[in-house]
């Protein structure tokens, strides 16, 4: 239950908050939305001891169990890395948004969205059943489309927020094709039983695309290449936000993904080389990619995508451990998987240091572009402070815990060179491509630091005078700038404690070796890792000061072209092609709509009583007497009729003929609730004709020429046939046993003696209660076009 | 256009309310008869478009001074929440109950949860129906 209350807590506060919020105002709504990711922190913090213990809390509720989709949720070691990641650092974005945002923003929707995402984040990672995991999944695409596009009578923002949705949607599909595999191969849902039985899945044939499907959903998400293109332009969003969603949080969800199917795949040798060539290009051209920009904003997110590919890497190299024919010890690959855990964890400290202190720049400053920017360390020394913590971290250097997590990442992927665990030679490239890497982000955390808080100020430049951000907004900031340099000093808690119940999890395999969760040490005497430590800084160093001369490089032809030109390519052909197609068959006149649908109908429906040679009238059934003929003469003629009406209001006369008929003969039929119905409507129907009458364009006889008007009407005799044909061949046709004396008990089952209205709102009323939505849609429908199209003269919507 | 249509409106003063009572006897006699919640708020709505026709809107809508798109969204809410008793109680969802009470007025009658449902859709018919019709006509 308690598990439960944590993933829908939020849920139910965003219930809530716009009654709150009218309440209470907006400058206390974000005191309310900050306490739920508070309470969930401190609930989770209270079963760290628990989960430590190797304990796993396993709760489960059946929700559609015919298809064998259960409210299973599962807390265990790396579900709890996250969700501890997703509540803490939710804490202290909403701290700083409150400081952030000013009341003139509609905060409302803002934190109705946030609450939104933190509940289907931590749904994510707590689900133990693949389609509640999808769900899941989707609603935080969802939301942080939402949030992308919050400021969204921007261009940048609207365009940000389709290009997320499209990418990440189109790796969730996927993904959700490989979760279908997978239940096809196991039968069962649930994530917890599909792992169980990796060793018999191991040879079934889907395996390897249902790995590739599921890996394009954690690419797309965790903007690996070629799918990092979405995250600068994300980037839109406002500053909290980028914090949270697009650094710290949803972004990591492909890496939990990774992580959680790392003991059902990590022994194929296919994931062992897209995780880490995957990981590896990212990392590379993510660093590349950072120091060209001149957004700091656009700067981080590069650098995201780059962290976020050595993540990435350093699962595919712990993956060795998982393979039955990798040579080496297992316990030192597995070590790269806690080198990952243990940099995702230092990433999002102070990677949401950085986008913090962006975020005061751009709030206090008014501009984040560094080529307007320079000098702040004496006007803000506090945020100086934090941007030399964050940027250093994130560089490696000591004593901060990026230096830890950056060593252990350097030994991971020299001991991956030196093992050579899949004889592939391509191994040796790894430390070589991640040092020059690390080299790059130097670069780019160098700049960060350099460009915006010393050299010389450009007042002429910058609107405002420069001061230091408010008390409350360095708060957050302040918060992760201690932890910045508190897990360097005492690793080993976090080691212990939240990651070390990851590595059973993720290496069950393993969970008896002693050593599977690694000591981490600041000094570890001068090995091959410290001196790439110290190389990245030399040449980093040179590479920055030099930095003006080889600026150029960017300019030269495999650089400048870019994913995104394929993007805008692709959404550009499909649009085209798109247009070129519905303009074919979109004429605008529903004379050839209707040819349209009858010539389908007379395919399909006709071809199948052809082909399959069920055409069979019977004429046994009951007898004809003189009022069914007399009336079926009147119908007829006023059918006939209609075609050479000379005024509209013949043929609406004409046509109301043709449905009353139809009432008298469900009279006939003895079937009072529809004739009942049918001439409610009908008498409705000619009112709305009557309305309509003055604006209805001139009755003109048909001018078209006479071939297609022979076509028309051979298409409208077909129809006719047809349906005659389809009717009295049904009512010969007896071979599935009528379900109806079924309904005959409706006095018994829902005590009523009308069994149509019984059918209706009881035996059937899941389709009645659909069917009322769609009237209702269908009603905003007309409304929304009529009422809001724009006036003459007035603006073009769609067109901005 | 000026027109004379006092026979119009003084019939249609008297037949709105043989109308509105027939709708609202469609409604409650569907559970045993013809009727029910689709035709009974068909019946209903198609008063009020009578209504709209003899008289302007203004004028109807100082009588009936409701916004009928939120009738529709109540109605449909209606059908929806209706079944989400059944659900709490642990049936499956919709499921509909009806029992037989002794009432001091009307002696022994039949009560049933499908007529809450019926209610949501007669509402949302009504909603809709009138809600188009005006938009309709509005739109000149």
């Amino acid at each position: 239950m308690f598990a439960v209350f944590v993933i829908f807590l939020p849920f139910i506060m965003a219930l809530f908050l716009p009654a709150v919020h009218r309440l209470i105002g907006d400058r206390l709504i974000g005191w309310y939305v900050m306490a739920v990711p508070l309470v969930l922190f401190a609930t989770l913090v209270r079963l760290i001891p628990r989960i430590a213990d190797g304990e796993v809390i396993d709760v489960s509720y059946a929700w559609i169990p015919e298809a064998g989709i259960d409210l299973a949720v599962r807390v265990d070691g790396l579900g709890m890395i996250f969700a501890l990641l997703i509540t803490g650092v939710g804490t202290l974005v909403a701290l700083y948004s409150i400081y952030y945002l000013s009341p003139r923003e509609s905060l409302g929707h803002f934190y109705v969205y946030l609450l939104l995402f933190m509940g289907a984040m931590l749904g994510v990672v707590f689900s133990d059943n693949l389609m509640l995991l999808y769900t899941f999944w989707e609603l935080t695409s969802i939301s942080s489309f939402l949030l992308i596009a919050f400021w969204y009578h921007r261009k940048g923002s609207r365009y940000g927020a389709q290009k997320a949705m499209l990418i990440t949607v189109m790796g969730g599909v996927s993904m959700l094709a490989g979760f279908l595999m997978l239940y096809f191969m196991t039968g069962t849902f649930s994530i917890s039983e599909i792992i169980g039985m990796r060793e018999t899945l191991a040879g079934e044939s889907l395996i390897v695309p249902a790995m590739f499907l599921i890996l394009l959903g954690a690419f797309t998400k965790s903007v690996q290449f070629p799918f990092h293109i979405w995250l600068p332009d994300a980037m839109e969003a406002p500053t909290p936000v980028s914090a949270y969603l697009h650094s710290a949080t949803m972004v990591k969800a492909g890496i939990y993904l990774v992580a959680l199917f790392t003991p059902l795949f990590g022994g194929l040798d296919a994931w062992f080389w897209s995780l880490s060539i995957a990981g590896i290009v990212t990392l590379l051209w993510g660093a590349f990619n950072a120091m060209k920009q001149n957004d700091l904003k656009a700067l981080l997110a590069y650098s995201t995508i780059s962290q976020l590919g050595l993540i990435m890497s350093l699962l595919g190299f712990g993956s060795a451990a998982l393979s039955a024919d990798a040579a080496g010890d297992p316990t030192v690959y597995a070590a790269a998987g806690f080198a990952a855990l243990f940099y995702l964890l230092n990433h999002s400290t102070f990677k949401g240091l950085l986008f913090m202190v962006i975020g005061i720049v751009d709030h206090e400053i008014g501009t984040r572009d560094i080529r307007r920017l320079g000098g702040l360390m004496s006007f803000m020394p506090v945020t100086f402070t934090f941007a030399v913590i964050g940027s250093f971290s994130m560089a490696g250097l000591p004593p901060f815990n990026g230096f830890l997590s950056k060593e252990m990442f350097f030994g991971a992927a020299v001991n991956i060179a030196s093992g050579q665990p899949f004889a592939g030679g391509a191994e040796v490239l790894f430390p070589v491509v991640g040092w020059l890497a690390s080299v790059f982000t130097f670069v780019y955390c160098t700049i960060i630091v350099y460009r915006t808080f010393l050299g010389p100020v450009q007042p002429e430049k910058i609107d405002r005078v420069p001061r230091e951000a408010p008390k409350g907004m360095l708060v957050a900031p302040g918060i992760l700038a201690a932890l910045v340099i508190l897990i360097f000093f005492f690793p080993n808690i976090i080691g212990k404690y939240v990651i070390g119940p990851a590595m059973p999890v993720m290496f069950p395999v393993l969970s008896q070796e002693a050593n599977l969760v690694p000591e981490i040490e600041a000094w570890h005497g001068v090995n091959l890792p410290l001196v790439m430590t110290f190389g990245v800084i030399a040449l980093g160093l040179l590479l920055f000061i030099t930095f003006r001369h080889w600026k150029r490089i960017y300019r030269v032809a495999p650089f400048r072209w870019t994913m995104d030109s394929i993007y805008r390519g692709l959404l550009q052909t499909g649009e085209a092609g798109s247009t070129i197609v519905t303009d074919l068959y979109m004429t605008g006149r529903s004379r050839d709509y209707f040819a349209f649908i009858y010539v389908f109908f007379l395919v399909t429906v006709g071809g199948m009583l052809f082909l399959t040679g069920a055409f069979e009238p019977d004429f046994s059934r009951g007898p004809v007497g003189i009022f069914e003929i007399s009336f079926v003469i009147i119908m007829a003629f006023a059918a006939i009729a209609m075609l050479f009406a000379r005024s509209r209001i013949t043929a609406t006369l004409l046509n109301g003929v043709l449905g009353y008929s139809v009432a008298i003969f469900f009279v006939f039929f003895r079937a009072p609730d529809l004739a009942l119905t049918q001439t409610v409507i009908e008498t409705v129907t000619t009112v709305l004709f009557l309305l309509c009458f003055h604006f209805l364009p001139e009755w003109k006889p048909e001018d078209s020429p006479l071939r297609t008007k022979i076509v028309n009407g051979l298409i409208a005799i077909g129809a006719g046939t047809l349906v005659t044909a389809f009717g009295l061949t049904v009512q010969g046709y007896d071979v599935y046993s009528s379900i109806s004396s079924y309904f005959e008990d409706s006095y018994k089952l829902a005590g009523g003696s009308n069994i149509v209205n019984a059918i209706l709102g009881d035996f059937r009323a899941f389709d009645t209660m659909l069917e009322v939505v769609v009237l209702f849609i269908a009603g905003i429908g007309v409304y929304t076009l009529i009422a809001l199209k724009p006036k003459k003269g007035g603006d073009d919507i769609e067109g901005k | 256009m000026k027109e004379n249509d006092v026979i119009l409106r003084t019939v249609t003063r008297v037949v709105v309310f043989i109308i509105l009572t027939f709708g609202v006897e469609l409604f409650l006699s569907g559970h045993h008869n013809p009727g029910g919640g689709f035709v009974g708020g068909l019946v209903l709505s198609s008063a009020l478009v009578l209504l709209y026709v003899v008289f302007d809107i203004e004028t109807v809508h100082q009588g009936v001074p409701f916004d009928f798109r939120k009738i529709a969204a109540f109605g449909a809410m209606i059908s929806l929440l209706s079944g989400t008793a059944a659900a709490v109680l642990g049936k499956p969802f919709l499921t509909q109950g009806f029992g037989y009470f002794d009432l001091p007025i009307f002696g022994l009658t039949e009560l049933a949860t499908v007529t809450v449902f019926e209610a949501g859709v007669a509402l949302t018919v009504i909603g809709t129906v009138v809600t188009i019709i005006l938009s309709i006509s509005k739109d000149v």
